[in-house]
């Protein structure tokens, strides 16, 4: 027993070192590319940190984002452990903000606000759901990569959302591509202060992200989840049908993701707009591969790519030399970063 | 015209004499090739002979450059060689041909013909191309449309065009990996005669099969591997029971099992049907009873796997009846034949059994009730402890299974089996332990007979069968034998049916 006591202790090690050597490689090379663009990095640093938390608006800002993006990342590390890469989340997100809008214009006028508001998120969760679904049926029954299916689904949905702001729902007089036309504020959902974070939302995306902390960690479901994204035939052979554990895992991505889109409706932009995903989506997808699908970790990810986000808009306001773009310079390069560390981990570990 | 020119420029192939000289080849802890040695004679096919895994494809794929060896000598008429990759060895004249022929499905014949030369040039000149191709064709009687796309091709096509491309590329050693195995009785016969004119032409071929009835009818002279060694080279004819017995060793063990069969029937086949890719395997009527042990033996991929499965309800049978128990489980799902008490053990343990990534406990986890929301922690802790000390398993609760050696991952496949069982379907229960594993595995397989569950297994370890089997099944060549009693059974009855004479 004492071997096998030192290769457990050995083991999980090294993919450690891997993958924190890879982040450190990678934060310096940001601030190489920082200082070779004329700026300094600590300058960067401390206009990020201004631009995200400087004011009680910007810091609502930043809780706005990272609703959205915890819920579709939440959403993501049901698919991510099931072995898909559900690339359609953003076309979830846009079709759950059309449900989301439609059930808005339906019970806006008729239902008092707060009914209409919770009818708008479930019509945005069942929304999202079916698109999550269409992806599902389609890899499952129709043998297509949900990466394409959901690539294709994600057109869809925005050609779907700009035909309804330039056709049927659009503006009275002129449709424009900033949308349909705001709905009444007894529509909207309540925010902290004068800012525009909504505690319904930070409520919802929180439970969203424990709850699938504790399904994916702690459940039966869960379990078996994982069991057919690491090894479907196996998982087969033990008695596990695969198809319906994807078709699940598309349908729960596509709720949490359709309920980002009902809060970009009903609580940031308060109308449906061509780019009502806010390419929140591909974020969260960033954001599940940078945690390798653990959803404990999600939450501080999550957080910190928010932060990145808002606070890198007013870059260019501060700093003449670097553009609000270095949030996604930093995004990707942490990204490949880590799965370059995980992929050396890997080869590491098989020699 | 260019094309041409490069082709019948060639002087006239030179007779080149193949000599691998005590090869080694590691595998991480494996001795996939333990001093073998080769000689293959220019103008003669000389047979590779050794059952799966007994170290064929690795000697040639050595020879072929496609890996490297870590001692040994290679020389092609007696001048000694390196090669690190397929094109080195191309240039020396050596190509190989694979058991899935390595060409690019979506393009066209003529395409796959061309790829792969060196110093082609940036043109390509078609037309030229598409008259070598068909002059070469003709010469073995070939017929293939040029502009096919190489996915409309059936194996044994693919395999005349990569063999054709080979020639073209000045190949005059020609290797080919099990080619018989899912291609047609014609284009068998077909393929045959063309390498028997080539052996004419002078140009050495070496053909690796497990397949003896293939050695028989086209070598002149086969080299036998098992388990990494070489047992020997014998001149073609011999009789096929020196080929088996060379193949599986000389001496087959005495039955050891326990009396635990008990009438009740545990299976029942009638007038089944299993389509495997090469074969239909017909069964008229197999009854199981409980607590017997059925050995399947014959050949690897002669059919035994494609029968478990269809047997354990993981595959369906292509037509027929089957029983577990007094259950007709005709049509039903693999899910109705696991709550009847079926269990499939598969060989490939970390690609069908077990889920790399996933601890020991998450395993009995996953095995425990579907009904329950959460899992129960403390519960699957203690059940894998428990596990780990009946069957042990060198290994921790918290242990990945991928860390696991060959042996306990075994282990820990067996500790999964659900208790009660009806019915085991096993794929090689021991492959990959030592002898006291053996032994120890075996002495909980009976124990489960004893308590009336049905095994049935395939090995290609005769001893095994022979030891623990009440009643031997064997696969050969696309046919099904009856049951024969383990003690009725000797190296020459068993050589023979597994050499296809039943």
């Amino acid at each position: 027993m004492t071997a096998t006591t030192r290769t457990d202790m050995r083991a999980p090690a090294s993919p450690l070192v891997w993958r924190i050597s890879a982040i450190v490689i990678s934060i310096l090379l940001l601030g190489l590319i920082i200082l070779v663009s004329g700026e300094s990095p600590l300058a960067v640093i401390d206009a990020m940190i201004g631009g995200a938390f400087g004011t009680p608006d910007k810091i609502g800002r930043v809780v706005n984002t990272l609703t959205v993006l915890l819920l579709c990342s939440a959403g993501l590390v049901f698919t991510f452990n099931a072995g898909l890469y559900n690339l359609g989340i953003e076309g979830q997100i846009t079709f759950g903000a059309i449900a989301a809008t439609l059930a808005l214009r339906l019970f806006g006028a008729v239902l008092p606000g707060p009914i209409a508001i919770a009818l708008c998120i479930i019509f945005g969760a069942i929304g999202g759901m079916l698109w999550g679904l269409l992806a599902g049926v389609l890899k499952v029954h129709g043998r297509i990569s949900e990466i394409f299916a959901g690539l294709g689904l994600n057109f869809v949905a925005q050609a779907l959302a700009i035909y309804l702001i330039f056709g049927p729902w659009k503006r009275a007089g002129v449709a424009s591509t900033s949308g349909t036309e705001p709905f009444n504020d007894t529509l909207w959902l309540g925010a902290f202060g004068t800012t525009e974070a909504t505690p319904v939302g930070v409520a919802l995306a929180l439970i969203a992200t424990i709850a699938t902390i504790v399904i994916v960690r702690r459940t039966h479901y869960g379990l078996r989840l994982r069991a057919v994204g690491r090894n479907p035939r196996a998982s087969f052979v033990l008695g596990i049908p695969a198809s319906r554990q994807m078709l699940s895992a598309f349908a729960l991505c596509g709720i949490l993701a359709g309920v980002g889109g009902a809060l970009q409706v009903s609580g940031n932009f308060h109308r449906l707009i061509p780019t009502i995903s806010g390419s929140l989506g591909y974020l969260g997808l960033l954001v599940v591969m940078l945690v390798n699908f653990d959803p404990l970790w999600v939450l501080p990810v999550a957080f910190f790519f928010s932060a990145l986000n808002v606070g890198s808009l007013q870059l260019p306001l501060v700093l003449e030399k670097v553009d609000s773009s270095l949030s996604g310079v930093i995004q990707g390069m942490l990204v490949l970063a880590a799965l370059i560390g995980r992929g050396f981990a890997e080869i590491n570990v098989k020699q | 015209m260019l094309c041409i020119s490069r082709f019948y420029s060639y002087t006239p192939p030179q007779r080149m004499k193949v000599e691998l000289l005590h090869i080694h080849k590691h595998f991480g802890s494996v001795h996939a090739n333990d001093d073998v040695s080769l000689v293959a004679e220019a103008g003669t096919i000389h047979g590779l002979l050794g059952e799966n895994g007994a170290g064929k494809s690795t000697l040639v794929k050595m020879l072929s450059g496609f890996i490297s060896r870590d001692a040994g000598e290679v020389k092609l008429d007696g001048k000694s060689i390196n090669v690190h990759a397929p094109v080195d060895a191309i240039r020396e004249g050596v190509g190989m041909l694979h058991q899935d022929p390595m060409d690019f499905p979506p393009l066209s014949v003529l395409e796959n013909f061309v790829a792969g030369r060196q110093n082609a040039g940036l043109a390509l000149n078609t037309r030229a191309a598409a008259r070598e191709l068909k002059d070469l064709a003709s010469q073995f009687n070939f017929s293939l449309d040029p502009n096919a796309p190489v996915q409309e091709l059936t194996v044994g096509e693919r395999q005349q065009l990569e063999m054709l491309r080979l020639l073209a590329l000045g190949t005059r050693v020609l290797i080919l990996d099990e080619p018989t195995t899912g291609i047609s009785a014609m284009q068998k016969t077909q393929l045959f005669a063309a390498l028997r004119q080539l052996a004419r032409q002078g140009k050495t071929v070496i053909f690796v099969s497990h397949k003896l009835e293939d050695v028989e009818a086209l070598c002149d002279e086969v080299t036998v591997l098992r388990r990494g060694k070489l047992i020997g080279t014998q001149k073609i004819p011999c009789p096929a029971s020196t080929l088996v017995a060379m193949m599986f060793g000389r001496e087959l063990a005495a039955p050891v099992k326990p009396h635990t069969a008990t009438g009740d029937v545990a299976l029942d086949l009638r007038d089944a049907v299993i389509s495997t890719n090469t074969y239909d395997l017909q069964i008229g009527a197999l009854t199981v009873q409980r607590g017997e042990v059925i050995g399947l033996a014959g050949l690897e991929g002669s059919g035994q796997q494609e029968f478990l499965l269809a047997c354990a309800g993981v595959d369906k049978l292509s037509h027929g009846r089957i029983c577990i128990g007094s259950k007709d489980m005709t049509h039903k799902s693999y899910g109705d034949f696991l709550d009847a008490g079926v269990c499939y053990v598969p060989a490939d343990r970390m690609r069908d059994g077990l889920i790399a990534g996933f601890t020991i406990r998450e395993h009995v986890a996953l095995r425990a009730s579907h009904h329950r929301i959460f899992i129960d922690l403390s519960d699957s802790l203690k059940v894998a402890e428990q596990a780990i000390d009946t069957f042990n398993i060198r290994g921790k609760p918290e242990t990945k299974v991928e860390r696991l050696s060959g042996g306990n991952q075994q282990r820990t496949q067996l500790a999964l089996m659900p208790d009660p069982l009806s019915v085991i379907f096993m794929e090689h229960p021991t492959r990959g332990l030592d002898i006291e594993s053996t032994i120890w595995v075996w002495k909980q397989l009976i124990a489960r007979c004893q308590a009336g569950c049905a095994i049935l297994f395939a090995s290609s370890d005769l001893d095994e069968i022979m030891q623990y089997s009440d009643r031997v099944i064997v696969f050969s060549g696309g046919r099904v034998s009856q049951p024969i009693r383990a003690t009725d059974l000797n190296v020459d009855t068993l050589g023979q049916m597994i050499g296809g004479k039943f």
